[in-house]
């Protein structure tokens, strides 16, 4: 099991979202979050708009996945927010160690999906 | 003969039918994404600005000055002429300056309006543009026709007592001219965006009401029993309409919704708009119940069947909303409550009707064809909409360059 964390442009949420569904991948947790990367956030401003400094507005996404769906939702995020240039943001993926699903107490694989 | 409380009443209106404008900006501001909500905002203020110039340097007199023809034509140019002694072929009670500064603010929230239409995808440049070339080609000869001394409508004995069909109708045909030519908001298939901050929409609708008191009982012109006929019908028809589109909405849907009693409030200001000077309460509350069926029908069926994205209903509820109150006038005009009327079908006179329908139709065709010729111009020269990056970006930040809200303090 891992955990899929991306920081992607707040207006590319829609279609990323899109690939996703098209890769079955229907669980997904959104926050609005404020960053900034290698650029601290300077060609960004016509995009992005500043906030609090050099700060800029991103969308967070967080995707529990089996370990067979990493490369799909990896490449689905990609496919939905890749425009190539500055600030196009991240994918972080990380080993899950547990996970339960609070109506059912099920854990592990079964508990994810 | 200057009356002082004519006067002061029609001052009076005229700042409140002002207020109109920035109530219309929240009223469509918390329908849109709030990333588009500034745009709505700037869009109306700037109409405040650019109309109000507009219409004492040329509007006004295109509109109201003294001539058969097209418009009203060029001798009040930067109001040379109009003073502070009354005009009385307009309003005889009141400074002449009075009676163009309370129509001037009709002039400035009819095109306000159409924004409903264009909401979220239309080039700012292109609005601007637009916007002056419709005032001046499309609401000030319309308006002169109507109300105007000379105008073709007015002699042909169409009733409009405060903008049924210069405003509403007008402004609504353009509406759906709009939605047509500009296309779809990107997505919308996948996900219709709902409304950002409904309690704005509230707060537009209650000052919209507010402000409607101006707009139709300030039509009388004088403080005197016409305008309170049409104070007391304007407030019923609207809190019937409101009521009414609650009711649908229960009956339909299982629960009735502020949006949707806020949509049927401002539907039966504009249906009463047309006939406030004319009828009665109790056609009044006839007219307000029935304009949230239509209207309903409207937005609810007709809409999505059609497939066009009138983005907040300018079409649905001014156009349908005012084509019903101006028939209406027609069914339920009565000399009893205005002897400078006339009787409508209900009160044995059914040619009323017809002339009312006759100008609907009139007003329906001029708009679609000159709001057509002014869209295809201004997308020759500037280009209506902002590209697919920009619409996704969002109006308010690619436009404007600002952002109404913040994420941390």
């Amino acid at each position: 099991m891992k955990l899929i964390i991306a920081i992607i442009q707040p207006h590319k949420l829609e279609e990323v979202k899109e690939e996703l569904y098209q890769q079955e991948v229907n669980l997904i947790t959104v926050s609005e979050v404020l960053g900034h990367g290698r650029q601290k956030g300077v060609t960004e401003v016509y995009r992005g708009h500043k906030e609090t400094g050099n700060l800029l507005r991103k969308v967070r996404l967080e995707i529990a996945v089996n370990d067979n769906f990493v490369e799909p939702t990896v490449n689905a995020i990609i496919r939905g927010a890749k425009t190539g240039e500055t600030g196009d943001g991240k994918i972080f993926i990380l080993e899950l160690k547990e996970c339960v699903r609070i109506r059912t107490e099920e854990r592990g694989s079964s508990a994810i999906g | 003969m200057i009356n002082s409380g004519d006067t002061a009443w029609v001052l009076m209106s005229s700042a409140l039918v002002l207020l109109m404008t920035p109530a219309l900006a929240f009223f469509y501001g918390g329908m849109v994404r709030r990333k588009n909500i500034l745009s709505i905002l700037m869009q109306c203020f700037v109409i405040m600005c650019a109309l109000s110039l507009h219409w004492v340097l040329i509007g006004y007199s295109l509109s109201f000055g003294p001539a058969k023809g097209f418009w009203g034509g060029f001798q009040w140019l930067g109001l040379n002429g109009v003073g502070l002694e009354p005009y009385t072929d307009y309003a005889a009670t009141i400074p002449h300056q009075a009676f163009m500064i309370f129509q001037a603010m009709f002039a400035i929230i009819t095109p306000a309006l159409i924004i409903g239409a264009f909401a979220e995808r239309m080039k700012f440049s292109a609005f601007l543009v637009f916007t002056l070339l419709w005032a001046t080609f499309v609401y000030s000869p319309l308006c002169h026709w109507v109300w105007g001394i000379g105008g073709w409508l007015r002699n042909f004995g169409a009733l409009d007592f405060a903008g049924g069909t210069v405003v509403h109708i007008n402004a609504g045909i353009a509406a759906l001219v709009t939605a047509l030519i500009l296309g779809k908001r990107a997505n919308l298939g996948k996900n219709i965006p709902s409304p950002h901050n409904l309690p704005f929409v509230v707060l537009g609708t209650g000052l919209l009401w507010f402000g409607w008191f101006g707009f139709n009982a300030g039509s009388a012109l004088a403080a005197n029993g016409l305008a309170v006929n049409a104070f007391v019908v304007t407030n019923t028809a609207a809190a019937a309409a409101g009521l009414s589109w609650a009711f649908i909405e229960w009956i339909r849907n299982g629960k009735p919704t502020v949006f949707g009693i806020c949509s049927g409030a401002v539907a039966g200001l504009v249906a009463i708009t047309p006939g406030a000077g004319f009828v009665s309460v109790v056609p009044a509350i006839l007219i307000g119940l029935l304009v949230s069926v239509f209207c309903f029908i409207a937005v609810t069926v007709i809409k999505p069947k059609l497939g066009y994205d009138d983005s907040l209903d300018a079409f649905g509820v001014h156009c349908v909303g005012g084509i019903w109150g101006a028939l209406a006038t027609g069914l339920f005009a009565s000399k009893a409550v205005n002897a400078a009327g006339a009787d409508g079908l209900f009160f044995g006179n059914p040619k009323q009707f017809l002339v009312q329908l006759f100008a609907v139709g009139a007003t329906i065709i001029y708009t679609a064809l000159a709001t057509l010729v002014i869209y295809k111009l201004v997308d020759l020269f500037i280009g209506l909409r902002v590209g697919e990056k920009e619409e996704a970006i969002g109006l308010d930040l690619t436009q404007h360059r600002e952002r109404a809200y913040t994420v941390l303090e």
